[in-house]
């Protein structure tokens, strides 16, 4: 009896902050909502010092933590969402720590197309960008499962950054782009078109003008899936990007808050977007001015 | 201990260790026109202003043994900004001959091909005359922006291609060969170790991209002007207090 009642209160709680939720979503989305939020979920291992867990808990709570930021951001009208959730350079760490970090990712991706889950509920398209040939099997095949049964999703995308770091998709995007101009090099002078052409670049201004430019490493970019991020979050107060979208941060507001990872919450999202609108008018009055 | 180290050692402020000072300190100087417009004063008298911290701020970097300091002054997408920009810089860099006493070695990144004559010449000539000082190493970005860099790289890179010095191979074109081809590349520290931007703005605007992926960043809400040195330790006591884990253990 005491166990329904206390039930029936926590329901009724849940039930009154999600109204509450959805009240202040449509205040804000008054003025303008960003498209893009990135997350830097820092803190997760802290997190677990802090409450005396044991190790490799701490990224659980940080996987609740997350479910519920990504429910907030798709009922704000948030339509791209990226995560940092596994960089090269994590796999410095001591090997339990990377497998175990390992498994719970992949456990978790596979929970990510089951039918309750978020992403069907708010029509996500789910992308892993990064260098997944590091993964190991198990993992790339989980992911690619999950690319595949969430493509037709429309609504919304979630972009999960896996064995990434910025320089690596730079380099790729740098790789990509040079192949791609030397082969079109290649068959132009075959067919006897390529006179005039002085070739691939190497000096800013060619006589032919700039050979290779934005949109040809661009698009070459893991992230060519989603616009630039609005707003980069990184929690647990480092004020760092970690290799972390770096081509695509260069206009982004930077919103550090001190809470770790798993303590994020609502709020934390409503401030970091309060700051973008206030900077919004003042960006779009500089860009009217220049 | 060498008599130059001992000099620097003398002169830090008692809150911060030596051992943990960055090698490379890199300034985004925002707010000088919005200094001059809370004084109801002309742009040109904010940076004037803003000259005047730089120097300060450089003298301390020398003093306090900081290798690198570079300044991000006027950038690609600044480029519609008025003539007063453009006289106030050629100013900056006709006093900063006088840098050449102190061993200071100066360099300029960015797409000097747009910048007039007059200024790229007087640019060029502060090079040659400081490329063989081994004081503190101040490097300006000019009509820079961090994407202009990777990109610029990215040309050379193809151009070595081209030309058969790169395969064009997975193996052979990897982070050490965009670092050759970046513009910082002329620094012994080409990657801050910590950036300090001015006038509240949370953002990088699109200055260094790549060099800045471990940086730690610094927000001030004081304008460049008003940048002191009291701020200028706050940032460096923040900095030395950070743990720089590098995304390992």
């Amino acid at each position: 009896m005491e166990k329904q009642s206390s039930n029936r209160a926590t329901q009724l709680i849940e039930g009154l902050g999600s109204s509450l939720r959805r009240c202040i979503c449509l205040v804000l989305s008054v003025g303008p909502v960003p498209k893009h939020i990135a997350f830097i979920m820092d803190g997760n291992r802290r997190y677990a010092k802090k409450q005396n867990l044991e190790e490799g808990a701490g990224h659980r709570f940080g996987f609740r933590a997350l479910m519920n930021i990504l429910k907030y951001c798709y009922e704000l009208g948030v339509k791209y969402v990226t995560i940092y959730a596994f960089s090269i350079d994590n796999f410095k760490r001591r090997p339990e720590e990377v497998q175990s970090t390992m498994q719970l990712i992949q456990e978790k991706i596979e929970g990510l197309i089951e039918k309750e889950s978020i992403v069907n509920r708010y029509g996500v398209r789910v992308h892993f960008c990064g260098n997944l040939k590091l993964l190991s099997e198990p993992v790339k095949l989980a992911a690619e499962k999950a690319m595949n049964a969430t493509a037709c999703n429309s609504k919304a995308v979630l972009s999960i950054c896996i064995a990434y770091t910025s320089t690596d998709e730079i380099v790729h995007a740098v790789e990509e782009a040079c192949k791609e101009k030397r082969d079109e090099f290649r068959a132009l002078n075959k067919s006897g078109a390529g006179y005039g052409l002085t070739g691939l670049g190497g000096n800013a201004t060619d006589r032919n003008g700039p050979l290779i430019d934005t949109a040809d490493v661009e698009k070459h970019m893991y992230m060519a899936v989603a616009p630039d991020p609005d707003i980069i979050i990184r929690t647990s107060g480092e004020t760092r990007l970690s290799n972390f979208l770096l081509w695509q941060s260069s206009s982004s507001l930077l919103y550090s808050p001190r809470v770790l990872w798993p303590d994020i919450g609502f709020w934390r999202l409503v401030r970091a977007v309060l700051d973008f609108q206030r900077n919004f008018a003042y960006l779009e009055k500089k860009r009217k001015e220049s | 201990m060498s008599e130059e180290s001992a000099t620097i050692g003398k002169g830090l402020p008692e809150v911060l260790s030596a051992q943990l000072m960055p090698k490379h300190v890199a300034f985004i100087a925002d707010g000088n026109r919005r200094w001059a417009n809370e004084r109801g004063l002309p742009a040109e008298l904010g940076h004037c202003a803003g000259k005047r911290a730089l120097v300060e701020l450089t003298f301390l970097s020398r003093k306090w043994g900081i290798k690198v300091v570079s300044i991000f002054a006027f950038s690609t997408e600044n480029w519609k900004r008025p003539k007063e920009d453009v006289s106030s810089m050629m100013c900056l860099f006709q006093e900063l001959q006088d840098f050449d006493r102190y061993g200071t070695r100066i360099s300029c990144i960015g797409d000097r091909s747009r910048l007039p004559e007059c200024l790229r010449e007087v640019i060029n000539s502060l090079e040659e005359k400081t490329k063989c000082n081994n004081g503190l190493h101040l490097i300006f970005a000019i009509n820079y922006s961090g994407r202009f860099d990777i990109l610029q790289a990215t040309r050379r890179i193809a151009g070595k291609v081209r030309d058969g010095k790169l395969v064009g191979h997975e193996d052979e074109i990897d982070e050490n060969v965009m670092d050759e081809e970046l513009q910082t590349n002329c620094a012994e520290f080409p990657c801050p170790d910590l950036v300090i931007r001015t006038s509240g703005e949370q953002r990088l605007s699109n200055f260094m991209l790549w060099q800045l992926a471990y940086s730690e960043l610094f927000f001030s809400h004081k304008n460049f002007p008003d940048f002191k040195e009291q701020d200028y330790v706050e940032a460096l006591v923040w900095f030395q207090r950070r743990n720089r884990r590098f995304g390992g253990p």
